[in-house]
């Protein structure tokens, strides 16, 4: 995992089974491991509720006595308001501008690899480990998991080499089954607490119900895309997300008798577009904020969504941004979302999706 | 190690964990009526007097309780209901800005639930009670006051309030008052008589008695609605078992504490003053927060500034040293918030979050202030260079 024995490391401990057994490797390298606990709401719940696992007392609490069980030193960071700005704001406003954010990459951009990173350097660190299920070679190559099911190399793919410089992920060459045995052979309380897979600001993981809550009603029409025929009526086209198909509550069936699916987001004349499948099938996108350390077209596999496949394909940068020709099309994708470009199970770079074409 | 947080508990005395347990081994319930029950009731009832002797209060005043916050809810929601009952016009619950939460969260609970009308008396910049301030909110309308809570001394800086002056006004509406002394008892003075209060608030672990045990100092016929229902042991105030060890423990700690207050109180201010001036040589553009030293502040506490830096950066590098010291306001999280008491007293955000409150105790010892001097300088360059990235101006 690259790291020299020795250092001062600060382990990110969310409450979970992930971190705590990264921290006690970081421990058993020999490192001079300190715990910290993200506060990131505001107003924590006090206890757990449905499948989130990082953001509660309760987890706060699990992370401690994980540190305790560690024998390491453990604080809480209130990290509330940066959040607030530079997650969960730019979340809403990525709703508001039809776009489909992906607030976990926002999180270790600018929090978990930015101001906490940038935190414990000051401070006197040498690098920041959390749980992450990805590898990073000595030479800053950044790789998928050996987990496969359980690989978060998407969610990192956008990160600067300065940022992935003083990062440390000990579990990429464990799969989760082997993380969890582990803990619980540690003793570690959290051995069995299930994944977390909702967004950790969203309650209930209603994205809609609490999207519509920020920004109130915006009716607007749902139009067919062949015939330019209005068939119904929304509530705030924030709501819905290219690739959806259930809950258009559309009254008539399509001419070709096939189920239509939301093709396009316009939030500033609230149009929602449907049309056939076929009609999400994308053969080109152009990607922005990216990190692309290459010359040239790249001959690649782009990946488009955490947990999806991949597809062949040609990357060209252009200025900022770069050009990128899918060799199959991609179904269901949208702007705001990460794209991150893989050579085998190596990291060659990525960014946000700021447009994409049939 | 280096203990600067006695504020938060102080170790337990060697008189207090002998009575501690010696009360365990053998413990019968002190409501029994057998040989065994009344033994420990004398224990418990010479504990009282006992109690009630350094305090200046008369035995049937003590009131036992689960320690300091469960005294205060119990003054506090206990006269609002009482008061309310008599009187339903009495609404009004004056409280300063700068109290405990076991009082000022209790108080917003009475007001957000019980119809309570919650009105904070403002301080100064040294987070002083003005009695102008709290006779210009009673006279607004003296019949709606419900009761009147301020506290004898700060958790946080330390500032000694004029309780005697305050509970006179109270007595001149005949409203009833309530003083939070956890922090000032067995650092400073506290006699419930001179200071006329009608009801009053002590904790047995901040003064070297274990945790889990306190008191409600209540003045006879003082009506006081309780909360705690059952066998009614406490003048039936307060139900429950006593808590016969922690009980005999707490009225062994405060005879040692007030036995050796006149001595410790002038020897923790020179200690707490040679801190201040250290800490302040150290890091020249450090503000010590509250009252000046002198009468007006506990001898123990130094609550100072450390302009450009994060109290939680502070706190876990001096921990990293050995030093353990606190924010003065931690959240069940343990989140460091900016603390109501300093923004009370006018000290912008930014400046309430770069706060430490070093608290000095029994045992503390000028090697104690040697360890914190020795490393504060390089502590607060660190924190100044983190504090920097949050977007806090460095001052320093």
């Amino acid at each position: 995992m690259g790291i020299v024995s020795g250092m001062k490391v600060l382990a990110a401990m969310s409450g979970g089974v992930d971190s705590a057994v990264a921290a006690a490797r970081a421990v058993d390298a020999g490192h001079d491991v300190t715990g910290v606990h993200l506060a990131l709401s505001r107003s924590p719940a006090s206890d757990r509720g449905g499948s989130r696992g990082c953001c509660t007392l309760e987890d706060a609490r699990d992370a401690r006595r994980a540190a305790d069980v560690l024998g390491i030193p453990f604080y809480v960071w209130d990290l509330a308001d940066r959040f607030e700005a530079e997650v969960i704001d730019q979340f809403v406003a990525d709703y508001a501008a039809g776009r489909t954010p992906n607030p976990c990459v926002q999180c270790n951009e600018r929090i978990k690899f930015s101001a906490v990173l940038d935190k414990a350097l000051a401070l006197g660190f040498d690098a920041v480990v959390t749980g992450h299920h990805a590898r990073l070679d000595p030479d800053g190559t950044l790789r998928r998991s050996v987990d496969l099911a359980k690989d978060q190399s998407y969610v990192l793919g956008t990160l600067r080499p300065d940022q992935l410089a003083a990062a440390r992920f000990p579990l990429g060459d464990s799969t989760k089954a082997q993380v969890r045995e582990e803990a619980a052979r540690r003793g570690l309380g959290v051995a069995d607490k299930p994944d977390s897979h909702d967004i950790c600001f969203v309650a209930a993981g209603d994205t809609g119900a609490w999207l519509r809550d920020r920004l109130g009603p915006r009716p607007g029409p749902i139009v067919d895309s062949e015939t330019g025929e209005t068939l119904g009526e929304h509530d705030g086209a924030y709501a819905f997300t290219v690739g959806q198909r259930r809950g258009l509550r559309l009254g008539h069936p399509a001419p070709d008798g096939r189920p239509r699916y939301v093709l396009e987001v316009s939030p500033v004349t609230s149009t929602v577009t449907v049309g056939p499948a076929r009609a999400l099938d994308m053969r080109s996108l152009v990607a922005e904020r990216i990190v692309w350390p290459h010359e040239g077209p790249v001959s690649c596999v782009a990946q488009v969504r955490a947990h999806g496949g991949v597809v062949p394909a040609v990357v060209r940068a252009r200025g900022e941004e770069l050009d990128v020709q899918l060799v199959e099309p991609v179904r269901g994708t949208a702007a705001g979302q990460a794209v991150v470009f893989y050579d085998g199970d190596r990291v060659l770079g990525g960014g946000r999706i700021r447009s994409l074409a049939a | 190690m280096t203990y600067l947080d006695h504020a938060a508990t102080t170790p337990m005395r060697p008189e207090a964990v002998e009575a501690f347990t010696a009360a365990l081994t053998g413990a019968r319930n002190a409501s029994s009526l057998h040989a065994g029950g009344r033994r420990a009731r004398r224990l418990v009832e010479e504990s009282r007097e006992s109690l009630a002797e350094v305090l200046g209060a008369r035995p049937s005043d003590v009131i036992f309780t689960g320690g300091g916050t469960e005294s205060d809810n119990l003054a506090v929601k206990g006269l609002f209901w009482s008061r309310r009952a008599a009187d339903p016009q009495r609404r009004r619950v004056l409280v300063s800005a700068v109290e405990h939460p076991a009082v000022l969260d209790t108080a917003s609970w009475l007001a957000g639930q019980q119809g309570a009308v919650l009105e904070k008396i403002p301080v100064d910049g040294t987070g002083l009670v003005h009695p102008e301030a709290l006779r210009a909110a009673v006279q607004a309308d003296p019949s709606s006051v419900a009761l009147i809570s301020v506290m004898w001394a700060n958790s946080e800086v330390g500032t000694i309030q004029p309780v005697a002056e305050l509970a006179s006004i109270a007595h001149n509406y005949g409203i009833p008052f309530h003083t939070d002394a956890v922090q000032a008892f067995g650092q400073v003075e506290t006699s419930f008589a001179a200071s006329a209060a009608d009801a009053l608030t002590i904790s047995a672990h901040k003064i070297g008695g274990p945790v889990g045990v306190g008191a409600l100092l209540l003045r006879r016929g003082l009506e006081l609605e309780p909360h705690l229902h059952g066998g009614g042991q406490e003048r039936d105030v307060r139900s429950g078992t006593l808590n016969t060890p922690g009980v005999a423990a707490f009225a062994a700690a405060a005879r040692v504490a007030t036995a050796e207050l006149p001595a410790e109180r002038l020897r923790l201010t020179d200690l707490r003053d040679d801190l201040v001036r250290r800490v302040l040589a150290e890091v020249p553009g450090a503000v010590l927060n509250g009252a000046p030293s002198g009468a007006g502040r506990l001898p123990g506490n130094a609550h100072l500034t450390f302009p450009g830096c994060e109290g939680d950066s502070l706190l876990m590098l001096l921990d990293a040293h050995g030093v353990e010291c606190s924010t003065g306001s931690a959240c069940s999280a343990g989140i460091a918030r900016p603390s109501h008491v300093l923004l009370a007293m006018g000290v912008e955000e930014a400046h309430a979050r770069g706060s430490l409150r070093f608290s000095l105790g029994h045992g503390s010892v000028a090697a104690d202030v040697d360890a914190l001097v020795a490393v504060i300088g390089q502590v607060v360059e660190r924190a100044g260079r983190a504090g920097e990235l949050a977007g806090l101006t460095s001052r320093i």
